[in-house]
Formats: C-alpha cells, sequence, structure tokens
C-alpha cells in the first residue's frame, strides 16, 4: 500500500485520538476523586457541542475571526463546566456514600434526562458547526490533502495532556486530586474540605467533556445520538488506560484511534468489535487497566440480600399469588395479558441478575450480554436450522449458558469497577458483533418471523407457558440461593478473606453463579424474543442492562422477591407512561433519580423496614 | 416524616400511572388509525412529518371526516428498532384497537413492520422506509408503500450516470436494511445499464457512527471517477465536509439518495456539495397550483418550510382517508380492497398503488446540487414518474412468497 496514504491513514487516527482523549480524560479524573462512574459525562460532552454549534455561529457573525471561534468553544466548555458543578451539588453529593451500582444508575438518569432536554431546548435538527476561520484549507501532505483543523486537533491532545498534568503537579488543587485519588478517607480526615474538592473536580471533568464536544462541531454535526456513541469509548479508553490515571487514558486513546483507523481497511464492517476487544484483551493481560492500581480494600461497598430465616408464611404467599397470576387470563383482555407476559419475563431477567449481584455481590454491568444470547440463541436457531419453538428456546438458554461460562471465566478474575467494566465490555462485543455480523445475524435489521409454535400462539397460552417456566425457574434459583452454594456465595460477598480461609473457592463459585445466572436469563430472553417475533442489537446494548438494574433496584436488592415487584411496577408504569408524552425519557430518568434519593432500599425493602420497626 | 413524604411520593406516582387520556374521546364515534414513527432518534424527518399528517388531519377532520366519522391518529415513538416498532405496533392493535397502522422511518423497522402486519393481518402503510424488501422478498398482502423503493430511485440516478462515462465506482452506505438494499441495486444496475463499470471501493460505516476522515481517505486511495452515496443525516453531514476538505468528489461525478431532500440537505449549509446528482425535493420550485397551495398552507400553519416528510405525511393522511372512503368501512379486507391497484389524486399528481406488489408509483424529483446563497437547492431537476422504474412484474412474482 502507498505509504502516503498511511501516513494520511495514522493522522486521521491521531485526530480522533485526541478528541477522545480530550473527553475521557475528564472522565478518568472525576473517578478518580469521587469513585463515580459518570454516564452522563457522554451527554456533557453533546452539551458542549450542541452549546458550540448555536453559539459560535452568532459570535462569528459579530466579528469574523479566529479570536471568536476559539472563544465561543472555551464559553461553552465553561458552560458545561458550570453544569457539571450544578450536577455535582444537586446530585452526585448526595450519594458518593452509595454503593457503586446506585451511582451508575443515577447518572443513567442524568443521560435520559438530558436526552429529551436538548432536543427541547435545541430543536430536532442536527447542527453542523461553522468551520474555524482561518483553518479552512487543506494542507498538502504528501500530496494528499489533510484538513488544517484535523492538525490542531492533534496538536490540542498534548496540549491538554500538558496542561492537566502542570495543574495536577503544580497547584495544591492538583495535590490534593491526587491524594483523594490514592486515599479518598485520609484526605477528609486531614480535614481536606471535600465539598469544594469534589465540586471543583466536578467542574473540571465537565469542562474537559464540553470542551471534548466543543472542538468537534466543525467535523461532526452535533446530533442527539453523540452521549451514548462517546461513552462507550470513552470508558474504554479510561478502562484500557486504568481508572483515574491520565497518561493511561492518553496511550489508551492513542491505541484506539490507530485501531479504528487502519480497522476499517481490514475489517471495513466490524470496527465497533475491535474497540471492545482491545479492552477485554487488556483487562484480561492486566486486570487493572495499562496503568491502573488495584482497588483499596474495603473500598467498595457491597449490598445484597440479609439473611433470613425463610418463614412459612412466605410460601402461603408465593402460592397465593402464583394461582392469582394463573388466574389472570379469566380477566384480563389481550393487551394486558401481553404486558403480564412482559412482565414475568423481565422478572426473571431481573431475578437472574439478583444472584450476581444481590447474592453474589458481583455487579454486573452487562446483564443483557445473557438476555441477548438467550433471545439470539432461539432466533438463530429458528433461521438457520428451522427449528420450533420448543427447540429454540433451549438452544437459546445453551447459549446463554455458555456465553455465561466464557464470559465468567474471565471476569471472576476481577473485583469492583473493573468487574463491572469487563462485563460491560462482554455485552458490548456481542452487540457489535450482532450489528456487524450481518450475514448471520442480520444487522441493525435484527431477525424477524420468530413467532412461537402454534399451540402457544395465542396471547392466553403463551401468557400461561412464561408463567409455568418463569415460576419454575425462580423456584430453582431461590433453592440455590438458600442452599449452601448460595450462602458460600454471601460469604465471598461479604468478606473475601474470611470465606477464602474457611476453605471456599471464591472463583470456582462465582464462576458457576455466572452460568445459573446466565442461562436463567438466557431463557427470560427467549421468551422474550417469541413474544416479540424479532430479535435486534437492541436486546444486548447498555440500556437492557440498566433495564434489568433499575427493576432490581426498584423492588430492592436486599430482599429475595425485590426484583420480581420492581419489575412488576417498572414495566407496568413505563407501559401506562410512554403512550401519554412524548418525554417519557425524562420521566423515566428522573424517577430513577429519584428512586436513587429517596428509596434506596427499593419498594419491597421499604415495606420489609416498616414492618421490622414496627417490630 | 420520612414516611409521610414516601406515601406522597407513592401517592404521586399512582396518580401519575392512572391519568390515561380519557379526555380525547370525541363526541362522534372516530375512526382510529394507529400511527408510529421514530420521533426522538431520527426527529429531523419525522416532526415534519408528523406536522404534515397533522395538518392534513385537521383539514379532513374540519370537513367532516370520512363516512361522516372524524378520524383519530393515535401516533407512538417506534423507538427506531425493529423489535420496540414492532411492540408499540402491538399495542396499538391490541389496546388502542386501531383498524390500520402507517408509519415508521427506517428500513428495518419497516421489514420488522411488514413482518408483523403479516402476523396479525393488519393493513399497514410504510410511509417512508425504502428498501425493497417490503414490498418484494418480505412483501404481503398486508403491507403497501408510498415513496419509490430503492430500485426505482437508484434506476433513475444510473440513468444519469450513463452520460457522465464514469466507470471506476466507489459506494459508500450504512450498514443496515437500506444501506445494503441501496447498494446492491446500485450494483446490479450500473453493471447492467453501463458496460464496462466496475465497483472499485465500497465502505459501510454503522449507521451513526461514521469515522467520516478514515472513511473518506479510505474512498479517495481507490482513485474512484464516480461515487455512489447512500449516507443521510449526521453520517452525511460529516461525510461531506471531509469530502470536501480533501477534495475527494472534485473529479468524480457523484450519485446521491435523498441527499436533495430539505431535512438532509439543510444542515449541510454553505457546503452543499456543487453537481452531485440528486433525489431530493424542491419544494420552492414546484410550480403546479395543488402543491403551490399546500406550501402555502403549511408555512401559514408551522411559519417553516416544507420538508420532504411534511409532504409525504400530508399525501399520506389523504390517501388514507380516500381508502376508508372507498372501502366504505373499516374492516380489514375492505381496506385491502380499496388500495389494490386505487388511483389517488395527491397534491402532487395522480398516484396509483400497483396491486402486484403494493409499490405506489410516486415518483422522485432528480436534479444536481447548487449552492444558493448560505445553502443550498436543486436544479436541473425533473419529477420523473414512478411507473419506468418500477420492478418489471416477473421480478416481483419471483421475488414474493404468495
Amino acid at each position: 500500500m502507498d505509504p502516503s496514504f498511511l501516513v494520511i491513514q495514522a493522522l486521521n487516527g491521531l485526530a480522533s485520538a485526541s478528541s477522545l482523549f480530550i473527553t475521557a480524560c475528564g472522565l478518568t479524573i472525576v473517578f478518580g476523586v469521587t469513585r463515580i462512574v459518570n454516564f452522563a459525562h457522554g451527554s456533557l460532552y453533546m452539551i458542549g457541542a450542541y452549546t458550540a454549534a448555536t453559539l459560535v455561529p452568532r459570535l462569528l457573525e459579530l466579528s469574523f475571526g479566529p479570536v471568536s471561534f476559539w472563544a465561543g468553544i472555551l464559553v461553552s466548555a465553561l458552560i458545561v463546566g458550570i453544569i457539571g458543578v450544578l450536577i455535582e451539588v444537586l446530585l452526585l453529593r448526595r450519594i458518593y456514600g452509595a454503593p457503586e451500582l446506585f451511582q451508575l444508575l443515577a447518572t443513567f438518569g442524568l443521560v435520559l434526562v438530558v436526552q429529551d432536554l436538548v432536543v427541547q431546548v435545541f430543536g430536532p435538527q442536527d447542527i453542523l458547526g461553522p468551520r474555524a476561520p482561518g483553518l479552512r484549507a487543506p494542507v498538502e501532505i504528501l500530496g494528499r490533502r489533510f484538513p488544517s483543523y484535523e492538525l490542531v486537533l492533534i496538536a490540542a491532545g498534548p496540549v491538554v495532556l500538558g496542561l492537566v498534568w502542570l495543574l495536577l503537579r503544580r497547584t495544591r488543587f492538583g495535590v490534593l486530586v491526587r491524594a483523594a485519588t490514592q486515599d479518598r478517607d485520609m484526605i477528609a480526615a486531614l480535614g481536606v474540605n471535600q465539598a469544594i474538592l469534589f465540586t471543583g473536580t466536578l467542574f473540571l471533568g465537565a469542562f474537559l467533556a464540553g470542551l471534548g464536544g466543543a472542538l468537534q462541531i466543525p467535523r461532526v454535526a452535533a446530533n442527539t445520538g453523540m452521549d451514548l456513541a462517546i461513552i462507550a469509548e470513552a470508558f474504554v479508553v479510561t478502562v484500557v488506560g486504568g481508572m483515574g490515571s491520565v497518561t493511561g487514558a492518553f496511550l489508551a486513546a492513542l491505541i484506539i484511534g490507530q485501531l479504528q483507523a487502519f480497522g476499517i481497511l481490514i475489517f471495513p464492517k466490524s470496527t465497533l468489535v475491535v474497540v471492545f476487544l482491545l479492552m477485554a484483551v487488556v483487562l484480561a493481560i492486566r486486570p487493572n487497566g495499562l496503568f491502573g492500581r488495584p482497588e483499596t480494600v474495603g473500598g467498595t461497598h457491597a449490598v445484597g440480600i440479609a439473611s433470613h430465616k425463610p418463614r412459612s408464611s412466605n410460601w402461603i404467599l408465593g402460592l397465593a399469588a402464583i394461582a392469582a397470576l394463573a388466574c389472570l387470563p379469566l380477566a384480563a383482555d389481550a393487551y394486558l395479558l401481553k404486558v403480564a407476559t412482559e412482565i414475568l419475563i423481565f422478572a426473571l431477567f431481573a431475578f437472574s441478575l439478583q444472584l450476581l449481584i444481590g447474592v453474589g455481590g458481583l455487579v454486573s454491568f452487562g446483564h443483557a450480554a445473557f438476555f441477548g444470547l438467550g433471545a439470539y440463541g432461539a432466533a438463530l436457531a429458528v433461521k438457520w436450522l428451522g427449528a420450533p419453538m420448543e427447540a429454540a428456546l433451549p438452544a437459546g438458554l445453551v447459549l446463554a449458558g455458555t456465553g455465561a461460562a466464557l464470559i465468567g471465566a474471565f471476569v471472576v478474575r476481577l473485583s469492583g469497577i473493573y468487574l463491572a467494566m469487563m462485563t460491560l465490555a462482554a455485552a458490548q462485543i456481542l452487540y457489535a458483533v450482532a450489528f456487524q455480523w450481518v450475514e448471520v445475524t442480520g444487522g441493525d435489521n435484527g431477525i424477524v418471523g420468530v413467532w412461537p409454535s402454534a399451540w402457544a400462539s395465542g396471547q392466553v397460552p403463551y401468557y400461561l407457558m412464561t408463567l409455568g417456566l418463569t415460576v419454575v425457574a425462580v423456584f430453582l434459583l431461590v433453592r440455590i440461593i438458600n442452599a449452601p452454594f448460595g450462602y458460600a456465595l454471601r460469604a465471598a460477598r461479604d468478606s473475601e478473606p474470611r470465606a477464602e480461609s474457611i476453605g471456599i473457592n471464591l472463583r470456582q463459585h462465582r464462576w458457576l453463579a455466572f452460568m445459573i445466572s446466565g442461562a436463567a436469563a438466557g431463557l427470560s430472553g427467549g421468551l422474550y424474543a417469541f413474544s416479540r417475533g424479532s430479535v435486534d442489537p437492541g436486546l444486548l446494548g447498555i440500556p437492557t442492562s440498566v433495564d434489568a438494574l433499575t427493576m432490581l433496584l426498584l423492588g430492592g436488592i436486599q430482599t429475595v422477591m425485590g426484583p420480581l415487584v420492581g419489575a412488576g411496577v417498572l414495566h407496568f408504569l413505563r407501559d401506562q407512561i410512554m403512550p401519554l408524552t412524548s418525554l417519557w425519557r425524562l420521566f423515566l430518568g428522573l424517577s430513577i433519580i429519584a428512586m436513587v434519593l429517596l428509596f434506596p432500599r427499593g419498594l419491597v425493602g421499604t415495606v420489609q423496614h416498616w414492618r421490622e420497626e414496627r417490630a | 416524616m420520612a414516611k409521610a413524604s414516601m406515601i406522597r411520593w407513592l401517592a404521586l406516582g399512582a396518580a401519575l400511572a392512572l391519568a390515561s387520556p380519557a379526555v380525547q374521546a370525541q363526541q362522534k364515534d372516530p375512526i382510529r388509525i394507529g400511527e408510529l414513527n421514530s420521533y426522538s432518534k431520527w426527529a429531523a424527518f419525522t416532526v415534519p412529518y408528523r406536522n404534515g399528517w397533522q395538518m392534513a388531519l385537521e383539514e379532513i377532520n374540519a370537513k367532516g371526516g370520512v363516512l361522516g366519522r372524524p378520524i383519530e391518529i393515535i401516533s407512538r415513538d417506534d423507538g427506531a428498532t425493529p423489535g420496540d416498532a414492532t411492540r408499540v405496533a402491538d399495542e396499538l392493535v391490541t389496546r388502542e384497537n386501531v383498524s390500520l397502522l402507517f408509519g415508521s422511518f427506517l428500513s428495518n423497522a419497516g421489514v420488522a413492520m411488514a413482518d408483523f402486519a403479516n402476523q396479525k393481518k393488519i393493513p399497514y402503510i410504510a410511509a417512508e422506509p425504502l428498501t425493497d424488501a417490503i414490498t418484494m422478498a418480505q412483501g404481503n398482502r398486508y403491507t403497501y408503500r408510498i415513496r419509490p423503493n430503492n430500485f426505482m430511485q437508484v434506476g433513475m440516478l444510473v440513468d444519469e450516470a450513463k452520460l457522465s462515462g464514469a466507470k471506476r465506482w466507489a459506494i459508500v452506505a450504512p450498514n443496515y436494511e437500506y444501506g445494503q438494499s441501496a447498494a446492491e441495486v446500485f450494483k446490479r444496475l450500473i453493471k447492467e445499464r453501463v458496460p464496462g463499470a466496475e465497483i472499485v471501493a465500497e465502505q459501510y460505516p454503522a449507521l451513526g457512527k461514521i469515522e467520516a476522515g478514515a472513511t473518506v481517505s479510505a474512498l479517495e486511495q481507490a482513485k474512484p471517477d464516480g461515487i455512489f452515496n447512500v449516507l443521510f443525516g449526521p453520517d452525511l453531514t460529516q461525510f461531506v465536509r471531509e469530502g470536501n476538505t480533501r477534495g475527494l468528489f472534485e473529479d468524480a461525478t457523484v450519485l446521491s439518495l435523498l441527499t436533495g431532500e430539505p431535512e438532509w440537505m439543510l444542515p449541510l449549509k454553505d457546503e452543499v456539495p456543487e453537481g452531485w446528482t440528486v433525489t431530493g425535493y424542491p419544494w420552492d420550485q414546484i410550480k403546479e397550483p395543488k402543491h403551490e397551495a399546500f406550501v402555502k398552507a403549511y408555512r401559514e400553519k408551522y411559519s417553516e418550510t416544507p420538508r420532504l416528510g411534511s409532504l409525504l405525511g400530508y399525501m399520506t393522511a389523504y390517501m388514507i382517508r380516500d381508502t376508508i372512503e372507498r372501502a366504505g368501512s373499516t374492516e380489514t379486507e375492505a381496506i385491502l380492497k380499496a388500495l389494490e391497484d386505487t388511483k389517488f389524486e395527491t397534491v402532487i399528481g395522480p398516484v396509483t398503488m400497483r396491486g402486484i406488489d403494493n409499490q405506489s408509483t410516486m415518483g422522485a424529483w432528480v436534479g444536481k446540487l447548487e449552492q444558493q446563497g448560505a445553502g443550498g437547492r436543486m436544479t436541473d431537476w425533473e419529477y420523473k414518474a414512478g411507473e419506468p422504474f418500477m420492478h418489471p412484474e416477473s421480478e416481483v412474482k419471483a421475488a414474493r412468497k404468495e
């Protein structure tokens, strides 16, 4: 291949790497200090791009020249920085002590809120910003034209790295940030005003996100899909580089930029996979990323179901509930049954996650992987093998179980936030495979025509079948939770060293938990595929994982039955609210945030808490 | 104290949950039509489209509706994925009891909707999705399409390509149903109609995730003298800007689907690539009185210029009205019969629903792009009626499984 082409392609990669670094750098600093994985970082990036694309043209009308352009970019970044401060003061400050899971969810709630607000504020149309004055013309490099703005971007990465480095090394604020990154409790004990430090950090992080977004406007039209697109990549950069490490993020961004630039030449259709594959490989070799430090012991707060002596009244309640559900077809119309079927499916999905999180303390952020594998396993069996539903459902379950075995084998070596990120990476790899392996999975089109066998195709029989399978699966899972195996998992969750010292093989137990949980999620995925008649990559996406987590937390993570109730309430509410308003994302986001702030115990947990208080 | 506030929150939640839209009920039993589209993900096209059908709906109901009953359109967001679309459709059919469905934007959602319509035996009018599959391989007697499909639009463009003499073609298309289908049709037609043509490069970025710089360099590397573009939306603006900067389009003939439509051309602003041959919608230059009246009414109502989506939404609502009137009822079989091989009078002239594949004969405006002020417009354009470009009957019979 022609060398000038390789040079240009490498420069393309560098330009992307620079922009990615600027954004990811903010994410990693915020994580280092606050220990919050800020999902809303991508939203801040998007706000930065929208603000700059709206503001800069106005400034250029006032006076055309490079000064107004760059001033506009900086002002936009500052505005985003201030939004970051607001987010810290109003929301994050209240949840620093909460378990990671709640923090992740709260920031995801923000993502939903921002998605709707951006359309309300800036309008539905994509906004392409102006080109930078003075940088319109391309430069000639080895006989090929290259945009001069990209050269500026390439330089911007190292400049930001240098400035951040100076800030962290040469100022008191920087010293505090680094100290907090190492040991948050210690600097609190030394009397440092944490509130100001955290607010300052959030300002810096949001400013960098806004800057990253604002710098994009000459090359990318501000659009509503920017947030999730960048956040997935920014996660990869911070995880590969090592959470909290700025230089690590820089190196990781460089690698990813080049991978993408050359990746499209070798695999023009699988650009998404390479990035997450890189993350998986790095984490498999270095569980804390390139420059990351292992988490301090005791830094994570495992919450999970408490050990209660099972009450005999629970059995009666359970049987009564099953009987009531079995009688539902007598009273409900077709649509209500459809909703009830979906609630049952999600209940099983959320319940399978409970085994990992509530019992095992393994915060999986990619549970959609197993749900999606189950759905795709079933759909592929129908499409390629012509299998009937009776054979396709077990096929989905087996595929999900096998996938869980494979993913689990890597994941159980990690802990805390890296574990969550590894599961996220696994789900994203599967998402990318489903999305881009068009010949087999149908890509973005998904697979249609996944309808149940004739005997189960009516709404009533399908509901009853789902009920039967869900009840059996939940019963088995409850047995597992209350068996010695479940207690061993709980022991490992509460204290790893003690569990190990009494002879429990932690990894083996956790690995097994992954397989069981994955298989159960796979069953629910298969049921879901047949209830909708189609599968698409969205089933493997981040929102599906978040769904499961929300149901789990809404119901109450400390209770066995919480996820079942959570699934029911969330899905029912969503079904009622979505048709009412086009702003349902705003509602859902606000409810998630409210839930995290007001009901950290979840619904069932709160009720139980009342009962115990009264007793 | 804490308990009391919690109860208040619960009460609020319950109130929100129960406040169903009973207020919308009208005095005379309305005819209920279901509509779904990607209003949040693809707002640039779909919001004007909604404006279009809402305007038509108001006009229709002001004149007394149809069959003496007003029309009510129950509209939903289809989530822009196949699974969400069919789920929403199911809700419209089973809970809202609609007698007909229309809408959807992305082709993959459209294909899933066609499958859904066939499974649930409900008429579905795919207004926008362009993939051939909806009226060919996945086609069925319940699914109809209004816009000219990929085969027709690409056919119109390839005719223009003959004159240019370009032989070395590069393709860039989004990697999902619509892009794949358009690329496939192009490969077939260019080889059939332009002797000696070859495909020298193909790039399929994921929808909404293009790496524009790298994609442009990769195309440039193959030194094409013709480029066939299927990108639209945010992907298109990035691609055009990078391509302009790097001179990708300078010596090449460019054929581009949909780029002349205002929804995709307006965001390009002063970067509108001169000389591209496109399909589009030169709304301000179409002089037919009926169309001019539509434009005038639309601008007065929304103080905004119409997009192609606006026209399509407006036409679709009127075609549905005419269909129901002709059917005399909202029974599925009567509606299907009233659609098949029927001629509709629309603001852009007569359009017929061809019976063998349920594809309408709506045509497209084909022309070249030129810059005008700080934006662009279509020039040298011509409205090409759909009939001569439709799939030959023999191919339809071979492709459709019925």
